[in-house]
């Protein structure tokens, strides 16, 4: 029975597994990552509408190091081009090239975080904390919310990295790869509106 | 309970298939990334350009739109992936906009024509 189901499409187009013909997960996620957009929508909303309301300093132009952030820009672009290979490679069944990319995610990642924390860090020594002005609160929460969905998906990649490792993970089961570096990308293209809504239009 | 396995990994089978009338190649994904890298070195020269001073804003916005539509589209394989992706994500990144758009005609643009005075 399983041989023969397998083996007919007919039988697939009659009864298709969803309503939609496509996997679950992948949709669901799809839906998930459309209400991230609308989250970070009205962050980002919220930071150009207070960006030049702030009565007292530090403002923008006092702390942002542009050179530094397009540093770290290429570093999150460069993870998402890693992702692609890491997945055309895992279903191709060249397994150590996939562990290969995917730890690259994960260090390119981590770099991200590292310049993340070395900017707030250095803001904070500049004067600006969350509770300095307009400028600091909004930017901290934006900034921040989305360094924690970094976090959260470098933890997601390395428990995926794993489990390539140990063989769990194959061409036949990409998907989980694939849906990890769908959220990647998703982190990746809310920080290419940040980087050009905050920084570079921030002054 | 057979006939769910048999199912799924027909349609998985059916999934990896359509992967392959789109496959794009590392090649090619590579030529992407190059791409992506190139944009953001024109976003950040433009940037220290005095003569492109007023026309700043529009240009970051444009190359930063390019940029986005790249990921998604190639990336992200919305490009090559059923239309039911597309209309999952991009209904709510319209809505998105439309809030972005939204509040700042009403705490920057309207207030400056008087018209909650």
């Amino acid at each position: 029975m399983t041989t023969a189901a397998a083996h007919a499409p007919a039988q697939h187009h009659a009864h298709p597994p969803t309503a939609t013909g496509q996997n679950t997960w992948k949709v669901g996620f799809w839906v998930f990552m459309g209400s991230e957009t609308l989250f970070f929508g009205t962050l980002i909303s919220t930071y150009m509408v207070y960006k030049n309301m702030s009565v007292a300093g530090p403002y923008p132009a006092d702390v942002f190091d542009i050179p530094l952030t397009s540093i770290s820009t290429f570093v999150l672009l460069m993870s998402s081009l890693a992702v692609v290979l890491a997945l055309e490679f895992l279903k191709a069944g060249k397994r150590t090239l996939a562990l290969f990319w995917t730890m690259a995610i994960i260090v390119l990642g981590a770099t991200f975080l590292g310049f993340q924390a070395y900017e707030f860090t250095h803001f904070y020594h500049e004067g600006l904390k969350l509770q300095t002005n307009l400028f600091g609160s909004t930017f901290f929460v934006l900034t921040g919310f989305h360094g924690a969905h970094v976090t959260v998906g470098v933890i997601w990649l390395l428990f995926v990295w794993i489990d390539i490792f140990r063989g769990k993970i194959g061409p036949g089961q990409s998907l989980r790869l694939e849906i990890a570096g769908l959220y990647w990308h998703f982190v990746d293209i809310v920080w290419i509106a940040i980087f050009t809504l905050v920084y570079l239009m921030g002054n | 309970m057979a006939d769910h396995h048999a199912t799924a990994e027909h349609h998985d089978a059916h999934a990896h298939a359509h992967d392959g009338e789109h496959h794009f190649g590392w090649k090619k994904y590579v030529v992407v990334g190059v791409i992506l890298a190139l944009i953001t070195g024109v976003e950040v020269a433009i940037f220290y350009v005095p003569a492109l001073a007023g026309v700043l804003v529009p240009v970051l916005l444009t190359l930063s739109a390019v940029k986005f539509f790249i990921v998604v589209l190639f990336f992200m394989h919305l490009k090559f992936d059923d239309a039911v992706f597309s209309r999952v994500f991009y209904g709510p990144l319209f809505l998105a906009l439309l809030v972005v758009m939204g509040m700042i005609a009403l705490f920057k643009i309207l207030p400056k024509y008087g018209v909650f005075s």
